[in-house]
């Protein structure tokens, strides 16, 4: 445009125009250019601010001298599923820790934007990094490397440093006790699971669930769809259409959003919700929920770096740590439902049983975990084959 | 299962999956008709599902909801409008900025309100004896409101485009403002109506998502429909009638991969997520080469309007 305008500009003095006259219109254009960079800057500075939450305490007394931590999620806060699980976490901490400065950053992409990320928050003078998603892994290693003052916890991954701690919380513990719920629940025999990708901690939560299931109720399937998106409200609804139309009266679910649970309301079924208690979005249809509670975990973790009693352990919560757990249970959970979850979850609490233990056969029929034996956490931590009553396959990568 | 039992719930289900791009997928036809691109139909949709969302839980009518997403989503795209209309700035930079504006906003508007169930949103109602018909029925006449209502906006903006002196504006406008101008009709504001009504529209495909297809809000929730939208206003070659069976074709696609997994049918969801952009490319290519490189793409389609520039 402006080239056009010298152009222009030419022209016009070839025609004996005052040249005062093309200047302005010169001006203008650049003035034009002016207004327009700053509102598109205005517009994405507005759209993609980091967040800082900060805590209103203020107690000069504080026996400590403030930390600062901070929390990188993969999703946006309020997708009512992981990352909102894992700020429920963040809150209580803050509750519990007056002296304890928290920021967040929200819907970072995983690869190389992570790690920009990560080290401006370690620049920033954060003490405690906590990488919610597993795709954080290797940035977080790198940043690692730059800041070894720094404590950085990656949640869900397997790969540590001298500064960097794994943790992850053992889901399939009460994805079987939800197991035995949805099987006492359905008459059709068939419980539907919308699963987003076929990684080993999905397949490991469906081959729980499914032991759940079976438990008290031999006779039904559980049929996987599989979605391949974390959190899509519109797919996870569909997909979860497409297993009531196929006679599922019961739906779970390994997604991040409530889709599938709204799905079995409007059909008139039951579904049982993940991440945290989606009771509030369909209260007709979740039995019960399979959920996260980071909380106790984080206000332990951070203690524990003020009293440098850190350790870079690999941390693989179990039910009885409290980081996992079931919800309460809806209206329609039968009492002797309720009792038979009760028994099993003391077992599990008790550490006196789990729940890969064998006899365990795959969907061929073939032991896989002989009779007496439970399953090593090396094995669960690469599953890649369905245990016997799921319907589906795992596709190839 | 029976053919039938497979493929009714299929179209049906291709049908209210594919309505909130057809509204997005409208209003994008409609602002590019008039010249003008706007690749911020994400942001609108997000904004518009938000306070549509918001204005439902207050008031407590779903159709004050949809007022309150068609005046945000004419808002949103009254920036897009001033900026490039009168500032002529490029469309594509402004509209992806909108797009992050609006993903934004609307995060930050609906915080509080993840996870309300929206006490009275647009119920599925069938529409009285034709919902009776066999295999029709089912198909296309048990669904809510909304659906409806596109069915009969898709075959009016087509009269007005087509049979209508306005339309016939409209349509010149993005061909040939300079001609339009010549004429004493004034491109400036018929742009700038064509924009914000366009905006309007997307503001009813984000509000079908919170009011009717979930219904209830969380951030994010187009997950990259209005893309979807934008993709399909080339693959109906700018035509109302094309886009209402593209978006039915490019919603059905989902609905159509879990039902194939349901059989036990493995096909690659990357194939398939793949599709709506390939069947974008493949009508661009088949009409490219029967018409010997002639698109119906607007003439002045992206070009910023300068009557000094003549």
């Amino acid at each position: 445009m402006l080239l056009e305008s010298w152009f222009c500009t030419e022209i016009l003095e070839e025609n004996g125009i005052k040249e005062e006259e093309s200047l302005g219109m010169r001006l203008k254009h650049k003035w034009t250019v002016l207004v327009t960079l700053l509102v598109s800057l205005l517009l994405i500075i507005s759209g993609c601010g980091t967040k800082t939450a900060e805590t209103k305490s203020q107690q000069p007394e504080a026996s400590k001298e403030k930390i600062k931590v901070a929390f990188v999620y993969v999703g946006p806060v309020g997708d009512a599923g992981w990352s909102a699980s894992h700020d429920e976490g963040r809150k209580y901490m803050v509750e519990k820790m007056p002296n304890v400065e928290t920021s967040i950053v929200e819907s970072v992409p995983e690869g190389a934007d992570a790690e920009r990320v990560i080290t401006q928050l370690a620049e920033k003078g954060n003490k405690i990094i906590f990488t919610t998603s597993f795709g954080y892994m290797d940035p977080t290693i790198n940043v690692a490397k730059k800041f070894p003052d720094v404590v950085f916890m990656h949640c869900s991954g397997y790969k540590t440093a001298d500064n960097v701690g794994t943790y992850f919380g053992r889901m399939y513990q009460p994805r079987y006790l939800t197991g035995i719920v949805a099987g006492k629940q359905t008459k059709t025999n068939l419980i539907g699971y919308v699963a987003a990708f076929p990684t080993p901690e999905v397949v490991r939560g469906i081959n729980a669930f499914t032991l759940g299931v079976r438990s008290v109720n031999p006779e039904a399937k559980v049929k996987v769809v599989w979605t391949n998106t974390w959190y899509d409200p519109v797919a996870e609804k569909d997909a979860g259409k497409s297993l009531l139309a196929a006679g599922a009266d019961v739906l779970a679910q390994h997604q991040d959003t409530p889709g599938p649970m709204q799905a079995a309301q409007d059909a008139g079924k039951f579904g049982v919700g993940y991440d945290s208690d989606m009771s509030k979005m369909a209260p007709k249809a979740v039995l019960t929920s399979a959920v996260w509670n980071w909380g106790p975990f984080y206000v332990k973790t951070v203690k524990a770096v003020q009293d440098k009693t850190w350790k870079n352990d690999q941390y693989w919560g179990p039910m009885s740590d409290g980081i996992v757990d079931v919800s309460s249970f809806g209206p329609m959970v039968s009492e002797d439902t309720k009792k038979l979850v009760a028994e099993s979850k003391a077992k599990i609490l008790a550490k006196q049983w789990d729940v890969f233990t064998g006899p365990i056969k795959n969907q061929a029929g073939e032991v896989k975990v002989p009779a007496g034996q439970v399953m090593p956490d090396k094995d669960m931590l690469q599953f890649n084959w369905f245990v016997q009553g799921v319907d589906g396959t795992i596709p190839k990568s | 299962m029976s053919i039938q039992e497979f493929l009714i719930p299929l179209l049906a289900t291709a049908i209210t999956a594919g309505t909130p791009i057809l509204y997005a997928a409208i209003g994008e036809l409609i602002t590019e008709r008039a010249g003008i691109i706007n690749l911020g139909v994400e942001g609108i949709m997000l904004v518009g599902a938000v306070s549509g969302f918001m204005a439902a839980i207050a008031t407590g009518s779903p159709w004050m909801g949809l007022l309150a997403s068609m005046l945000a989503g004419g808002a949103v795209a009254l920036i897009h409008a001033f900026l490039t209309i009168t500032l002529r700035a490029n469309q594509v930079v402004s509209g992806l900025s909108l797009t992050i504006f609006g993903t934004g906003l609307s995060g930050y508007l609906g915080k509080s309100y993840i996870g309300i169930p929206v006490a009275k949103p647009f119920d599925i109602m069938p529409l009285g004896p034709l919902a009776k018909i066999p295999i029709i029925g089912p198909i296309f006449f048990q669904h809510d409101i909304l659906v409806y209502i596109s069915y009969g906006l898709v075959i009016v903006l087509w009269y007005y485009m087509y049979r209508t002196r306005p339309g016939l504006n409209l349509r010149a406008l993005g061909e040939n403002p300079a001609a339009m101008d010549a004429l004493g009709i004034n491109v400036f504001l018929l742009r700038y109506i064509y924009v914000v009504v366009g905006g309007m529209f997307g503001g009813v495909g984000g509000a079908y998502l919170s009011l009717a297809y979930a219904p209830s809000w969380l951030e994010n929730m187009t997950a990259g429909r209005g893309w979807i939208a934008v993709a399909l206003v080339i693959f109906a070659l700018w035509n109302p009638l094309r886009a209402l069976l593209g978006s039915y074709l490019f919603g059905g696609i989902d609905a159509l991969g879990f039902r194939l997994q349901v059989l036990n049918v493995q096909i690659s969801p990357f194939f398939l997520k793949m599709l709506p952009y390939l069947f974008t490319v493949l009508v661009l290519v088949v009409v490219v080469a029967r018409h010997k490189g002639r698109l119906s793409t607007p003439g002045a389609l992206g070009l910023p309007y300068d009557r000094e520039e003549r």
